[in-house]
């Protein structure tokens, strides 16, 4: 599939094979561009890729579930005719309980809530309902490329006219109620709405996943919009078969199939900038290429100061980039086990999905609490999944793997991770045997990836999936950073087009598409 | 007080104003000035609400609730002609920070000496220290003229809201792209990331950070709190933005002249008479009644309460909406702040400070870190006083002599946080005086004399301040100032403009925009809602 570079000279140069980098490769290719795309690691994906983590045992390696991209963008670039099939669709969530019954959340599940306390079930469907309207009218905002404010172009006032005019259209209570929940912490949003620990604990931790907040941190609630909005429809946890690997490989595929060249094992050195303007890159091997314009899907920090390099940068705006938050809180743990854990009372297969320990939104401010003085959670926060319960393929023959993002793991703890790696390598797995008992005993491998982890094996400066936080003073028309939120460097010719980028990250694809339509409306 | 002792014949009102705190006597002054006849109500024996000067020990004067002063908007100083009725703002001489190793930053209103200071600490912070400052007052600018005008409607298409909506838009525009996108994320940011993006020393960083909590169940890591510093800061005194200073005689002296110079226009005060209830007819307000059962009708009737008080306990809940009851019942109004009032000896020693230095003539902070502040937060979150408390302490009396007797010396001193429930139960007198204690030792660590001096302290939880001024839980600002009750969303979405579902009634306290700190904008914006309806606007 992947075909070596035939030419020295392209139109667009993508640096980076993950998600965004491929889709954009993709619009891009397809509109009849010649496309270069460059991976430093041997296997395209970036953090949406399949790997072994123990002899036999393959896993997600970072992220590990799909709900985010938007199905405008599997449909464009028909990502079923490349191969891509889903081991499971529409998963359940599990809010796992230390001494009750896990709380099932999902379609079909309804009677579960309504069993435990009616007045939830009413109140989590009167919520789904508000979330599914609040997310229609902001799913084209974060599907589109942000206005630039200040200035007298009509597309930018189009734009900020566009998104009035759905905040109006959703109705004045509506419209009310998102002007004053758009910024709340997500603690007080739950504790207006619902009662059962297990449930607000569930619908704290889709609000503060991959964040650097705590559910009484104002604007948490902004991230569960987010969350809902990106995808566009009702959130619906999907599995590709042969784990997220697969989306990225038939994304290559896309993408090679209109025309992109991919190179992998080539990673960049620098952006080449001639006569004030990007005119292509230089591999670490010494290699250049030429290319009218750079795309790069990598970190803004690594984009900037890495590749391009500040002398080509003004004072002023570096410093911005330096002050960008960008240090990551989750970890991720990898358990290889001789047998799938079991819960009492359920049957194995109800484990498919995703098993959360969030008993409370306050049991996940305590775990928070650690992350503000750089320490790790005593009690973390997991999001875990079972992917060889619905995909054998990722284990030897019956034997699974557990897949765990661990909330908070400090990108760099006051100890070390030196001496703290292991440490809470075992406090997670305690935490997980209190939830999933006997799982300790069916422990045949495990491996943690810390921030500092993912940050070298993924390349994102700072280890944050969002590769920059995802907060309110960093999102939209200051994402990345102000006056760059159009996609564009301020160097000619130069790109940006990473989960920096508005709207952020998860694997939604849409900063790819929002770049490449940018760039091509610019050449139109 | 004089005011207080007048009797009002049985004539009947234009107006009547419940509650004579500082909002409630400004809303009055207006009113009575264009002449409409005011009765003001207060149940206390006394004027002030939270601004008041008390006598409790023999001899002191202590401000017993809100301390300093600086909120208070020039534009209503001038129109009520305050300094003529005998208010008097003297500012600050300097002002520090003690760390607990003895180190501190000194604050000093000489530009150049306070340069120096914070180069001591750190030269950039002394070169990045200009540009806080002038961002600051940017940010103060922007927000000036917002102050006074009641905040649009954005769901509205009546054109009095479109017509501010697009003031505001044009205000906005005006900022330039840059400063545009600089707004809007001051306005959403953490006060800790803000000042990460100037400073570089702990205790630069602290010392500016716990204006970004006081008063307010924040961590100075929580998104918002910048905004919560910019609201300590965008007062003025004499002109000078940001500047804060006593009231001459404590901040009773800013009630008291409040209340002068509504007698003086004709409105009437009236103390130790508690409102009961609002009574409505026919769907409008069309007085009150009285403790006691005494009625009393007016026109319009504007609470000076708080939006929980107003309509959960003084107007009966058939007469309003419910679904507007329930976004009353969601409106955050959390305790989180202690008070002390102490009378002293003497004045205290603190060896850090060089004597006479005029650093100890405005706030004293205890604190060393951010992260330190954050933890004293945590503890709030857990329903326990903090262990290592903010602590924002004055002694007025080295710069106004009036408030105790010759030599000796009163200290408001003002906690954060402190809890209105506590995990392990309900607030008695002992965990009172244990609080108490733990702030006393607090001091004490960095004035080894400070104890002995100490001739009697009264001790304020939110409990207390709730059950003697009337603010719910006890919180300074009537409710919290996070983004979900700022601006339009202030108190409650569709009713920020001081009006409330029922006709003939209004609000006029810092539960309305913009909100708390001794200001008065509220009760200034709200004369101008009733005025408007009356067709007499200004």
């Amino acid at each position: 599939m992947i075909i070596h570079a035939k030419r020295r000279s392209y139109d667009c140069a993508v640096i980076g094979a993950g998600h965004n980098g491929l889709v954009c490769a993709a619009y891009l290719a397809r509109k009849g561009r010649s496309v270069l795309v460059l991976e430093a690691a041997e296997q395209v994906g970036g953090a949406a890729v399949t790997r072994e983590f123990a002899p036999g045992f393959r896993v997600s390696s970072c992220a590990h579930l799909l709900h985010l991209m938007p199905a405008g963008i599997m449909r464009e670039l028909r990502l079923a005719d490349q191969g891509l099939r889903f081991a499971g669709q529409t998963l359940p969530t599990l809010a796992l309980s230390a001494d009750e019954r896990p709380l099932v959340l999902g379609a079909g599940h309804e009677r579960e809530l309504a069993e435990r306390s009616p007045l939830d079930a009413a109140a989590y469907r009167e919520w789904q309902r508000l979330l599914a309207r609040l997310a229609a009218a902001l799913h084209p905002t974060l599907a589109g490329i942000p206005p630039r404010l200040g200035t007298d172009a009509w597309r930018e006032r189009l734009a900020l006219l566009n998104l009035g005019w759905r905040l109006r259209r959703l109705g004045r209570r509506d419209m009310r109620e998102l002007l004053r929940i758009g910024g709340m912490c997500v603690h007080d949003l739950l504790e207006e709405r619902f009662t059962l620990p297990l449930l607000k604990g569930a619908l704290a931790l889709d609000a503060v996943l991959g964040t650097n907040y705590g559910p009484r941190s104002p604007g948490t609630v902004f991230s569960l919009l987010y969350r809902h909005a990106a995808s566009g429809g009702p959130e619906a946890l999907a599995q590709p078969q042969g784990g997220l690997g697969a989306l990225t490989a038939a994304l290559a595929r896309a993408a090679h199939g209109a025309g992109a060249e991919i190179r992998t094992g080539a990673p960049v050195a620098k952006i080449l900038v001639r006569e004030d303007r990007a005119a292509g890159v230089v591999l670490t091997s010494g290699e250049e290429i030429a290319a009218a314009s750079v795309i790069s899907s990598a970190d803004p920090k690594t984009t900037f100061l890495k590749l391009l390099g500040s002398e080509h940068l003004d004072a002023g705006f570096v410093r911005r980039v330096t002050q960008l938050r960008t240090r990551g809180l989750a970890g991720k743990l990898h358990l290889a086990l001789a047998r799938a854990p079991q819960i009492a009372g359920l049957a194995p297969e109800a484990l498919r999905g995703r098993l959360l320990v969030a008993p409370s939104p306050d049991y996940i401010e305590r775990a928070y609490n650690h992350a503000k003085y750089r320490e790790c959670s005593a009690e973390p926060m997991l999001e875990i999944t079972l992917p060889t319960l619905a995909d054998p393929s990722l284990a030897p023959e019956g034997q699974h793997v557990l897949s765990v993002i661990v909330q908070y793991a400090p990108y760099a703890p006051a100890a070390g991770w030196a001496c703290e790696r292991e440490r809470f390598t075992d406090v997670v797995i305690d935490t997980l045997e209190r939830y999933l008992p006997g799982l300790r005993a069916s422990m045949v491998a495990r491996e943690l990836l810390t921030p500092e982890d993912i940050e070298r094996e993924f390349r994102i400066q700072g280890g944050h999936w969002h590769h920059a936080e995802l907060a309110l003073d960093q999102f939209f028309m200051m994402r990345p950073l102000p006056g760059t939120a159009q996609y564009r460097a301020p160097l000619p010719g130069l790109f940006m087009c990473g989960a920096g980028c508005h709207p952020g990250g998860g694997v939604t694809g849409l900063a790819g598409r929002s770049a490449a339509r940018e760039l091509l409306s610019e050449a139109a | 007080m004089a005011a207080g002792s007048m009797r009002p014949s049985a004539k009947s009102y234009d107006a009547i104003v419940v509650g004579a705190g500082h909002n409630g006597l400004v809303n009055a002054c207006y009113l009575a000035r264009s002449g409409l006849r005011v009765l003001v109500l207060e149940r206390n024996d006394y004027v002030g609400g939270a601004a008041v000067s008390r006598r409790l020990y023999d001899g002191f004067t202590y401000s017993n609730c809100s301390y300093v002063c600086s909120l208070l908007r020039t534009e209503i100083i001038r129109a009520l002609e305050l300094p003529l009725y005998g208010l008097q703002i003297i500012p600050y001489e300097g002002g520090c920070t003690l760390m607990r190793n003895g180190g501190h930053l000194s604050l000093y209103d000489n530009h150049d000496a306070l340069r120096r200071e914070i180069a001591r600490h750190s030269r950039r912070d002394a070169e990045a220290y200009e540009r806080y400052v002038r961002d600051m007052l940017r940010h103060c600018r922007f927000i000036k003229p917002l102050l006074l005008r009641a905040p649009p409607d954005p769901s509205s298409f009546r054109p009095r809201d479109i017509r501010e909506l697009m003031f505001l838009g044009r205000h906005f525009s005006r900022l330039g792209e840059a400063r545009m996108y600089d707004t809007l994320r001051f306005w959403t940011m953490s006060c800790a990331d803000m000042l990460d993006e100037y400073f570089e020393s702990e205790i630069v960083k602290a010392h500016l950070a716990g204006s970004g909590i006081i008063g307010t169940a924040l961590g100075p890591r929580s998104p918002g709190s910048a905004y919560v510093l910019l609201h300590h800061y965008m007062g003025s005194i004499d002109g000078t933005v940001g500047a804060w200073g006593f009231a001459r005689g404590g901040m009773g002296a800013i009630t008291q002249a409040l209340a002068a110079s509504l007698t003086a226009s004709g409105g009437t005060v009236r103390t130790g008479a508690a409102v009961e209830q609002i009574r409505v007819r026919g769907g409008r307000a069309t007085g009150v009644v009285l403790e006691g059962g005494e009625e009393i009708s007016a026109r319009i009737v504007v609470s000076n309460l708080d939006v929980r008080r107003t309509f959960l306990k003084t107007v009966a809940a058939e007469h309003l909406p419910p679904e507007f009851l329930e976004q009353v019942r969601r409106f955050k109004i959390r305790g989180s702040s202690g008070k002390l009032n102490i009378a002293l000896d003497g004045l205290p020693h603190f060896p850090a400070i060089p004597q006479d230095s005029p650093s100890t003539r405005g706030d004293m902070h205890v604190t060393d870190t951010i992260e330190m502040l954050e933890r004293a937060y945590d503890d709030w979150k857990e329903g326990r006083w903090s262990r290592a408390p903010y602590v924002d302490m004055l002694i007025p009396t080295q710069i106004d002599p009036t408030m105790a007797p010759p030599g000796k010396h009163y200290m408001s001193v003002f906690v954060q946080y402190c809890p209105y429930r506590l995990a392990d139960g309900e607030w008695t007198p002992e965990k009172r005086q244990a609080f108490g204690a733990s702030v006393i030792d607090t001091i004490a660590h960095h004035s080894p004399n400070f104890k002995n001096l100490i001739l009697h302290a009264e001790i304020r939880t939110p409990r207390d301040i709730e059950n003697e001024v009337g603010l719910t839980e006890g919180n300074i600002f009537q409710g919290e100032l996070t983004f979900d009750q700022l601006l339009f969303n202030r108190p409650i979405p569709g009713y920020a403009q001081y009006r409330a579902p029922l006709r003939g009634l209004y609000m006029c306290g810092s539960s309305t925009h913009p909100g708390g700190g001794v200001m008065g904008a509220p009760g200034a914006n709200a004369a101008g809602a009733i005025l408007r309806d009356l067709g007499r606007a200004q």
